[in-house]
Parts: C-alpha cells; sequence; structure tokens
C-alpha cells in the first residue's frame, strides 16, 4: 500500500524556441534598420514642433545647403526624365537624358549641367559644386527649373518641400521663395527635426486637450 | 538556470555499482536568450527615429490688386524683425519716426519674443468688441534682414505655430527698418533695448 506516486516532472524549461524568437527578432531589426545615407549634401535642419512627417515620395525637395547653395531633387524618375526633356526642346541644352535620370540631385547652372552630369554620383558632393544659380533676379535659374518641374507635375500631386541649413542666409531663402512665387508655387513645406512644443505654451494646451491640428 | 536537480537521490542501482555518469546532450540555452534578448533592447534603445517633419508654409500671391488684400488694424500688428547673431526686434503699430518704440528681444530666456507675442495677442483680445473672434486684429509681420539666418526665420514661424497665431506674413524688410536693424546689431554686443 503504497501513496499514488506523481509522476516526477522535469522544470527544465527548453529554451531553444525562446532563443530562436530572440535571434529572430534580433535579426529582423538589424536587416530593417536603415542606415542613414551618406548624404551628398550636408544640411542641419532647425527643429519645429511641426508634427507631421515629411513626405517620402513623389517630392519635390529644395536644399539650400550652409553656404546658400540651392540644390534641387526630383524625386520620380519619370519626372526626371520628363524634366530633362523639356528642358532639351526648349532650352536646346542637350542633356544627357539616361544621365540627368539617375542623377539623385541637380547642383549647377544650365550651362554646367552636362559637366555636371559627367560627374560620377558618388563624387558629386554638394560643398564642391556651384548648386543652381538663384543669387538675383536677373539670374535666378530656379525660376526655370520650378517652371518645368511644375509642367511635369501637371496633374499630379507635388509635394514641394524646401529643406534648409541652419545657418544659411536669408537672402538665398528669399531667392527660392521669389521663384516659387513666380511660378505660383504658394505651398510648400519646410523639412524641420521634431520637436516638441514648449511646456505651458498655447499649442502645449491645445495638444494636451486632444484638438491634434495639423500645423 | 532553467533547470532544477529532480533526481531524488542516485540510488537506483544498489551499493556499490559504479554508475558512468550519463552526460546530457541538452545546451542549456537561457544565457544565449539572454544575450539575444540584451542585444535586441539595446538596438532599440539606440535607435533614434530620426523621421524629419514639415511644416507648411503658405505664401501670399503678390500677383493680388491691393485693393483685395487684407488690412491690417495698426493697433493689432506686430512687427518682427531677425537681425545678424540671433539678434531679434520688434515694434508694435507703425514703427515711429525716431525709433523710440524700436524694441529687441531675445529667442528665449528673458524678454523672450514668445512673451512679447503673448502680450500683445492678450492687449488685442482685452481691446476687441468682436466676442467670438478676438483675436481677429492681432496680425504678425515677420521682417527677416538679410542677415539673419534660416533658423532664425524657422524659429520665428515655429513660434507662430506654438503661440497659435493665425495671421502673420512673411514680408520684405524695408531699407529705413534694414539700416535700423544692422545699427542695433553692430551696437548692441548683449542685446537690450536701444
Amino acid at each position: 500500500m503504497g501513496r499514488a506516486k506523481l509522476p516526477r516532472k522535469s522544470t527544465f524549461i527548453d529554451m531553444t524556441a525562446m532563443c530562436d524568437i530572440a535571434f529572430l527578432l534580433l535579426s529582423f531589426f538589424i536587416l530593417t534598420t536603415k542606415f542613414k545615407p551618406a548624404e551628398a549634401i550636408a544640411v542641419t535642419t532647425p527643429s519645429s514642433v511641426a508634427s507631421k512627417i515629411a513626405p517620402g515620395k513623389d517630392f519635390v525637395l529644395i536644399t539650400i545647403d550652409k553656404d546658400g547653395k540651392v540644390f534641387l531633387t526630383i524625386d520620380d524618375e519619370q519626372k526626371r526624365e520628363v524634366v530633362a526633356n523639356t528642358l532639351n526642346t526648349t532650352r536646346n541644352l542637350g542633356i544627357n537624358v539616361p544621365a540627368f535620370k539617375k542623377a539623385g540631385f541637380i547642383g549647377a547652372s544650365f550651362s554646367g549641367l552636362n559637366s555636371f552630369l559627367a560627374i560620377a554620383e558618388e563624387n558629386r558632393k554638394g560643398d564642391q559644386l556651384p548648386g543652381i544659380p538663384c543669387k538675383d533676379s536677373t539670374n535666378n535659374e530656379l525660376i526655370t527649373w520650378m517652371q518645368v518641374v511644375k509642367e511635369a507635375h501637371a496633374g499630379a500631386k507635388m509635394d514641394l518641400l524646401l529643406k534648409g541649413d541652419n545657418v544659411s542666409k536669408y537672402p538665398s531663402f528669399k531667392n527660392v521663395i521669389v521663384a516659387f512665387k513666380k511660378n505660383d508655387l504658394l505651398k510648400f513645406q519646410m523639412v524641420t527635426n521634431p520637436e516638441n512644443a514648449p511646456v505651458g505654451s498655447e499649442l502645449y494646451k491645445k495638444s494636451m486637450a486632444g484638438d491634434g491640428e495639423d500645423n | 538556470m532553467a533547470e532544477l536537480d529532480t533526481s531524488g537521490g542516485g540510488h537506483k542501482k544498489g551499493p556499490g555499482v559504479k554508475k558512468g555518469k550519463k552526460l546530457s546532450t541538452r545546451v542549456d540555452l537561457t544565457p544565449m536568450v539572454d544575450l539575444g534578448f540584451l542585444l535586441i533592447t539595446f538596438f532599440i534603445f539606440t535607435t533614434t527615429m530620426s523621421q524629419p517633419t514639415a511644416f507648411k508654409l503658405f505664401l501670399p500671391d503678390d500677383k493680388v490688386i491691393p485693393e483685395d488684400q487684407n488690412k491690417a488694424k495698426e493697433s493689432g500688428v506686430l512687427t518682427i524683425m531677425m537681425g545678424a547673431d540671433n539678434h531679434i526686434y520688434y515694434y508694435e503699430g507703425q514703427l515711429k519716426p525716431d525709433g523710440s518704440n524700436f524694441l529687441s528681444a531675445s529667442y528665449n530666456g528673458e524678454n523672450s519674443i514668445r512673451e512679447i507675442i503673448l502680450k500683445k495677442k492678450a492687449d488685442v483680445r482685452s481691446r476687441s468688441r468682436d466676442a467670438e473672434n478676438p483675436e481677429k486684429d492681432f496680425v504678425v509681420v515677420i521682417k527677416p534682414s538679410a542677415n539673419c539666418n534660416y533658423q532664425n526665420v524657422v524659429d520665428i514661424l515655429d513660434e507662430m505655430a506654438i503661440n497659435v497665431v493665425k495671421k502673420y506674413a512673411l514680408v520684405d524688410i524695408s531699407e529705413g527698418e534694414a539700416q535700423l536693424v544692422s545699427v542695433s546689431d553692430k551696437s548692441s554686443q548683449s542685446p537690450t533695448s536701444n
């Protein structure tokens, strides 16, 4: 007569599955992390309380670097082709269309565009390039650029972005705005780093009250 | 360890029977799991979400005929001018010929532009007789001088968002104001009223 013997259960927990999960997650995070691409144009953007994420595709981006040089980026490759073809026909520039299509950004005057495109992509560094001339109103090539870009985007959505460096001077910003205005592009977005609204300010109270209004 | 010793003594065989110890082929994976999760936490915490944001700016149309443009009431206007080296100046209403209402402020800290905007806003609101929209007449005019930088402009535009200023305009600085700003920039090392 003995008591019913309970089978001794091992307390060993199989860690293999958990280990699998841990490393799966680890590899997932590592592989999905996108490293910040080395930017050809070094720009430190100011911060603002705007909470809207900058659009990631189909944008037209104007970059102002710290010396006030202006660069143009057209996100959509098809649009780039249209722009190149339009410029070739209207201004007879003889742009190398495939090279233009591949170019990540434009940073030269119309006359220097072909020699700019001849430089290998990885060697195009913002600080060595002349930028699009728009220093004064008589030779503001950005006006022409924006006009062509606007035509290329006719009927399609176009997010106009402006990314300026903290220390770039106001006149270069103003010249860009002039180019926008000349083409009736009256809405644009400025790329900034996110920042929280200062505690106690009106915007802060507003967002606390749940009035999520985009600014 | 994820394993407890559950073998109750080792007395299955009789005494004196020597037994070669059976080695388990099971590897304890606990430290490896620890390491895995440690790395995950490390990567998650060190990753910065650097999604740039964008704020909208609407430009006024220059081609609008002057009669159609909005006229601002003088009493509700605050003009902010940005000079070199993060100097900032403002005046209320119209600039007096002797420049006595041309004052200087700072971006933050004492006498900050935020306080001035809020003060002016409260002032306009208290004088307003329009119960529905008491801030109707409040307009901030932003005049960046040629020497200020892009950050200053964005900071001021951001200040409009922070203080919920509904009406503001980015306007070219006039000759006289530009001179006043550059003179004040030179004379003031520490921005105080002049």
